[in-house]
């Protein structure tokens, strides 16, 4: 069966005014996964109600295999959703929970019976058939929830948040199982999370938004080494990306941790982007190295700096070291949101820090100096006034 | 969550005499009662609290007057259908409450509240005259009206506290998973209401099977009269005969139906049924 979901300019407006999602344009391709992923309050919730049939779309259409369903009811959709709340019925078994679509759908009893019990073999459920949800842990209501999803194989499934109850540790299980088994089924799957780690595992592509206006599609892969600016190279990758005011002169990068020049590469690509005197300079963790591992000919095509330890946390795999680096903290609308959603707003008073992930064989100590060289080619620089990614290259 | 706290033999023993002091309190009188409507004629004014000869001559004796019998009829029918339609049209108000947003809400809700407020014995005269003018006096019509009217806050207001309660969430998961609005209703809201419904019903019933006012007020005859009315007009067999005996019998009488009512409703209403439909 095929399930193409295009939002073509889907735009929702609440009753009270406020604009939840505002043209949202992409395809989602038949047997995807895409996930939907952004802060709290940026509109994914909406708009995976908006594709479920749950809200009514303001304007634009919403195409499920190149048909119009705006003015369908969800039920003549036939989509699944699995709720954050997992919403299983209490008054009804484990059983009944997930034959209630097919019930509905008036399927022959044999045919339910039979299907409730292969979706209990497939989720491990089958022991648990008569219980009530009430009596059972938190990782099996989610999978009584995902039951109920599949057992009348829909065109499509919708999640929102569905791991976020879990504790840390059945989160990363779920995660793993559910990846299985949405490659097992090849379904289309629209994956609602604020968590970009899940972001980043589970879906083939990502669709990163921000106050209700999509910021950048592509895989992840994509997203975390081409983000389209400022708010999404922030938001993807764990520990984030590091923010420095830099000034751009004559092709050389004057900046916190120092003077360095632009690879050609980079050159050409800020060129064309047409960047301003003052830029915001990002740069990942892992691309930095403490500059006693290195040799002379690795060192060329990078910069050096000294500067002292604050942190350093040991992973035993690599080694994280925190820095403080002079000069002010960079600062754009895009970088204070995202502040403030990791709750990080209370920011040092002076200077900024700066993260990085040095290998394990650092003889790096906290409190020390060290020299810590990082990767030229590899750093991306943004328009502080748009926060545009000013080495994108598309 | 249940808060734990830890069961100390003084504790208990605590406890063990407020309960016993509470039930004690509330019982004295219904067993007093009970106890009058079981001693003979001669022996009521005895001030013994177990009556020294039984007899149940007083229950024989009410159930042979047409009086009382007609009053229990009229009681049951009239509380009965007071509560179906009181309940009824709570359910569809307290629904319509909790999860729609529509105009007016506020007025209903305020104008509910209001009745609920009214002092009812300012609208007895009121309401004679125009059950009167209505001919809706003495009859079981002239009954129901108001104590629909005055039920209805009390059902609302109950009902909507347990509507809120049923998370909006089911609603929503019902109509993914392909039920119709009506569906939806029926297979996954009214059972999880339904204790609430339950519970209603019990204090609407208990409302209108109670009433004394109304029921002495708007009823002049057999044809309406309820039995906290008729007991008021019991009479011994002379004029000067004291009439508790069969007074009593007849109160502990009527408590039967509210007892059996409330055990045949108890085991619906299971408290926490909803819980494990979501999470925190
Ligand atoms: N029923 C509503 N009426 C008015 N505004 C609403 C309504 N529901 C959501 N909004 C607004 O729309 C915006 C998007 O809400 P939405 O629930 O889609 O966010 P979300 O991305 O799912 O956030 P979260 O991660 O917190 O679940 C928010 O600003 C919210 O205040
Ligand atoms: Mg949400």
């Amino acid at each position: 069966m095929m399930a193409e979901i295009v939002l073509d300019k889907v735009t929702k407006r609440y009753p009270d005014g406020a604009l939840a999602v505002s043209e949202a344009d992409f395809t989602i391709a038949d047997g995807e996964f895409v996930i939907l992923v952004g802060p709290s309050g940026c509109g994914k919730s909406t708009t995976l109600n908006m594709i479920a049939g749950l809200e009514d779309i303001s304007d634009g259409e919403l195409r499920i295999d190149g048909q119009r369903v705006n003015e369908k009811a969800p039920k003549d959709r036939d989509i699944a959703m699995v709720f954050q709340s997992y919403a299983l019925y209490p008054h009804m078994s484990v059983r009944e929970n997930m034959a209630f679509p097919l019930r509905l759908a008036k399927v022959d009893d044999k045919i339910v019976r039979q299907k409730v019990e292969q979706a209990a073999a497939t989720l491990d459920l089958t022991q648990h058939l008569d219980r009530k949800p009430g009596n059972l842990s938190g990782g099996q209501r989610q999978r009584v929830a995902m039951g109920r999803a599949i057992v009348r194989s829909p065109k499509a499934f919708l999640m929102d948040e569905p791991l976020s109850n879990l504790d840390a540790k059945l989160r990363v299980q779920m995660r793993t199982s559910l990846s299985k088994l949405q490659k097992q089924l090849g379904t289309t799957t629209v994956y609602v999370t604020h968590d970009q780690t899940e972001a980043m595992t589970l879906g083939d592509r990502v669709v990163v938004l921000r106050g209700g206006i999509v910021q950048q599609i592509g895989s992840p892969q994509f997203l975390y080494e081409q983000p389209a600016n400022l708010f999404v190279a922030g938001f993807i990758g764990s520990p984030s990306m590091n923010f420095l005011p830099a000034t751009l002169a004559d092709n050389e990068v004057n900046s916190p941790i120092g003077k360095f020049a632009l690879t050609d590469r980079i050159r050409a690509l800020v060129e064309k982007a047409g960047a301003s005197r003052e830029v915001i300079l990002g740069i990942r963790p892992e691309h930095f190295e403490d500059a006693h591992l290195l040799d002379d000919s690795a060192k060329a095509g990078g910069a050096t700096f000294a500067a002292t330890v604050d942190v350093l946390e040991s992973m035993g795999s690599d080694k994280y070291a925190y820095f403080t680096v002079e000069g002010d903290q960079a600062t754009s609308q895009e970088l204070e949101e995202l502040a403030a959603d990791s709750g990080s707003a209370d920011v040092p008073d002076s200077g900024s820090q700066v993260v990085t992930r040095l290998s394990a064989a650092s003889d790096a100590r906290q409190g020390e100096s060290l020299d810590v060289w990082f990767d030229a080619d590899k750093v991306l620089l943004f328009d502080p006034s748009n926060g545009k990614n000013l080495t994108y290259a598309g | 969550m249940a808060m734990m706290t830890t069961r100390t033999p003084g504790r208990v023993a605590r406890w063990t005499l407020i309960d016993i002091v509470v039930v004690v309190y509330a019982l004295v009188p219904v067993l007093w009662i009970l106890s009058l409507s079981l001693k003979t004629k001669s022996a009521i004014t005895d001030k013994s609290f177990i009556p020294t000869e039984w007899t149940f001559q007083n229950y024989v004796d009410i159930f042979q007057t047409t009086d009382f019998l007609r009053a229990l009829v009229n009681s049951i029918g009239i509380a009965v259908i007071a509560t179906v339609i009181a309940v009824v049209l709570g359910t569809m108000a307290a629904y319509a409450i909790a999860r729609l947003d529509f105009p007016g809400k506020r007025a209903l809700v305020g104008v509910s509240l209001l009745i609920a407020m009214f002092p009812q014995v300012s609208l007895v005269s009121p309401l004679f005259d125009m059950e009167r003018a209505l001919g809706l006096f003495d009859t079981w019509p002239g009954l129901i009206l108001p104590y629909i009217t005055f039920a209805l806050p009390l059902s609302i207001y109950t009902l909507s506290a347990f509507f809120r309660e049923i998370p909006w969430e089911l609603e929503k998961a019902a109509k993914m998973d392909g039920a119709t609005p009506g569906q939806a209703f029926r297979k996954v809201i009214a059972p999880l209401a339904a204790p609430g419904v339950f519970t209603t019903a019990i204090l609407v019933f208990i409302f209108c099977w109670n009433d004394f006012l109304f029921a002495i007020s708007l009823t002049s005859t057999n044809a309406s009269r309820t039995v906290p009315a008729a007991l008021q007009f019991f009479t011994g067999a002379s004029y000067f005969e004291d009439p508790t005996g069969t007074v009593s019998a007849a109160a502990v009488v009527i408590t039967i139906p509210i007892i059996l009512f409330v055990l045949f409703f108890q085991r619906r209403i299971v408290a926490g049924l909803t819980s494990g439909a979501v999470k925190g």
